[in-house]
């Protein structure tokens, strides 16, 4: 899973290339152009690295955030098909914020530094994972419908210039693609049930539909900064083209199983070939990115409760015999 | 066959296997470093799906499916050790619960690789593979965790204590050992409780932990009749939550 890394409108414009060094910055733009990869050890802008980590530490804590609306439906799972899926589901989401965090070491921030910085708030995760999974069937919808915006997003991030981003996006995304399988069979499975089953499939994508809407980002603003960005193939894809990318994939998916977006405006445009839709509510979304969204309080909790919890296991790991242990997987 | 006795042996494996695989699953995005989330979230994986292995052999004996066995009953229907089912609580006592169970688990399966029962030893040779990555987990972070700091001896000492009876519980003795030693089904209790205390000693002595003092062993019985604690019932309850909405529908 994956939240778009959320670029502030509000920041202060930077000088971007100030103290650079022209010669070297003119190099490194021409590698870029000619679609070499950039390697943790090439010379490479301030501001370059600073977006990277910024952009991979939030995809970072998006996945082990986005590990607990669904890790809650674990061990509620229905029969042990369902069960054992989700369970390798979480267990490949919480396994990409661990590529991703070493993908972001590589730039040079601990992975220590970036998870006290999530859980003092100082950097932020996908918006989405600031709702409820209410029922099992938004834990159906998540899976099919975020885990399908993630890959778009991922899809085209894997083809940045970062050259450890890159290769950790590919490996994620064959696994995303297992994840929106499994969601949209959950999915079918329910709309195609009892009509129990299908009311409440239907509620959960009513509940999901603004924070989908919302997941890739607000329309990006055109400046110095982004169209900078865009040339050093940090940001791949304007967020707009990508939420159209989505639509165009999934609404007619959603359509088929007769279930209703929430959206009367919705439909395909045939003039202009994109989709036309209501405006989603940004003053919504600004106010749950800035902790006022329904799970802020409680996810930053359950993690700052888990890393004060595992303190002491994590001091006896540094221990001068004791070195790390290899995981299972 | 003494299919009474079979079934006997085969709902307390497959319980115990089920509901430990449900609390390892519980640490999924709690771990106190990633890679341990990730660690037990695949033992969790293999217990449940060993459970689900058992529950199908129970299943072509007569017994109900697989989901409705294991989704459906109450606690008082069930045959886990009471060891099991005690919530998480902190990483140490997790991480001594594993290793006390899954090496008894371990030896139990190497045991019932000779089973005459057919089936089980059948399922048995896989399990047994599965679970020596699950011993070897449990030992690394044994020994290490009791040899780190002052405060994480301290914890796992406490957490072994804490254990030592409950552990003890997983030995109850059903009511055909007899049988099925004379059939050649399974060894029985008494003598993998021998196999396990030989196999955890040297772990806990290079763990620099001591066994409690054998004055003060009380195993915890009850488990495999049907007695259990209150944390048993919250559980199945919760893992029946979304399947018992309608146990007829597809999920
Ligand atoms: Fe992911
Ligand atoms: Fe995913």
């Amino acid at each position: 899973m994956y939240g778009n890394a959320y670029i502030d409108p509000n920041e202060k414009p930077l000088s971007i290339l100030d103290g650079e060094d022209p010669i070297k910055l003119a190099e490194f733009e021409a590698r870029i152009d000619r679609g070499e990869k950039i390697e943790p050890k090439d010379w490479m802008p301030k501001e370059y690295r600073k977006q990277l980590i910024r952009m991979i530490e939030q995809h970072a804590h998006s996945e082990i955030i986005g590990a607990l609306p669904e890790g809650t439906w674990i061990t509620r799972a229905p029969g042990f098909k369902r069960k054992l899926a989700l369970m390798a589901k979480v267990q490949d989401e919480v396994g990409h914020a661990q590529l991703l965090y070493s993908a972001a070491e590589t730039l040079g921030k601990s992975r220590e530094a970036m998870i006290n910085d999530l859980i003092t708030g100082k950097s932020k995760y996908s918006n989405v994972f600031n709702y409820p999974a209410l029922t099992w069937a938004d834990s159906c919808i998540i899976a099919w419908l975020i885990d399908a915006g993630a890959i778009i997003n991922q899809v085209a991030n894997s083809k940045g210039s970062y050259g450890p981003y890159g290769r950790a996006l590919e490996r994620i995304c064959v696994e995303e693609s297992f994840h929106l399988k499994y969601g949209h069979h959950n999915v079918v499975t329910l709309a195609t049930g009892t009509p129990f089953q299908r009311q409440m499939v239907q509620e959960a994508l009513t509940r999901w539909w603004p924070p989908i809407m919302h997941f890739f980002g607000p329309s990006d603003k055109i400046s110095n900064h982004t169209t900078i960005l865009m040339r050093w193939k940090v940001k791949m894809a304007s967020n707009d083209d990508m939420r159209q990318q989505f639509l165009n994939m999934y609404v007619p998916k959603i359509w088929d199983l007769g279930l209703v977006v929430p959206d009367v405006n919705l439909k395909l445009n045939e003039a202009t070939g994109l989709w036309d839709y209501t405006e989603p509510d940004w003053d919504e979304f600004k106010r749950v990115i800035n902790g006022g969204g329904p799970c802020n309080a409680e996810r930053l909790a359950v993690r700052r409760n888990a890393e004060e919890k595992g303190r002491w296991v994590r001091k006896a790991l540094l221990q001068k015999d004791s070195s790390y242990v290899t995981p299972l997987a | 066959m003494n299919t009474i006795a079979i079934k006997e042996l085969l709902y307390k494996m497959a319980d115990d296997l089920l509901i430990m695989g449900h609390r390892n699953s519980e640490w999924t995005g709690l771990g106190p470093v990633i890679e341990e989330d990730i660690a037990f979230s695949s033992m969790a994986q293999d217990k449940i799906g060993q459970a689900g292995a058992l529950f199908e052999i129970l299943h072509q004996l007569g017994e109900n499916e697989p989901d409705t066995v294991a989704f459906m009953r109450d606690a008082n229907k069930m045959h886990c050790s009471q060891f099991v089912e005690l919530p998480n609580g902190e990483y140490d006592f997790s991480m001594i619960r594993h290793f006390l169970y899954d090496h008894a688990d371990q030896l139990r399966f190497e045991m019932l690789v000779n089973s005459s029962f057919e089936p089980l030893a059948q399922v048995a040779k896989k399990i047994k593979g599965e679970l020596k990555y699950h011993v070897f987990h449990a030992n690394t972070w044994v020994v290490k965790l009791g040899n780190g700091t002052e405060e994480s001896k301290a914890r796992m000492q406490t957490a072994l204590n804490e254990s030592w009876n409950y552990a003890l519980g997983m030995f109850e003795t059903g009511d055909f050992e007899k049988e099925l030693q004379s059939e050649n089904i399974f060894e029985g209790e008494e003598a993998l409780k021998t196999r396990w205390m030989a196999n955890i000693t040297p772990f806990i002595e290079k763990a620099n932990l001591k066994v409690p003092d054998q004055s003060t062993w009380a195993p915890i019985l009850g488990g495999r009749k049907g007695y259990h604690t209150e944390y048993l019932q919250q559980l199945v309850e919760e893992m029946g939550e979304v399947f018992r909405l309608d146990p007829t529908a597809q999920w």
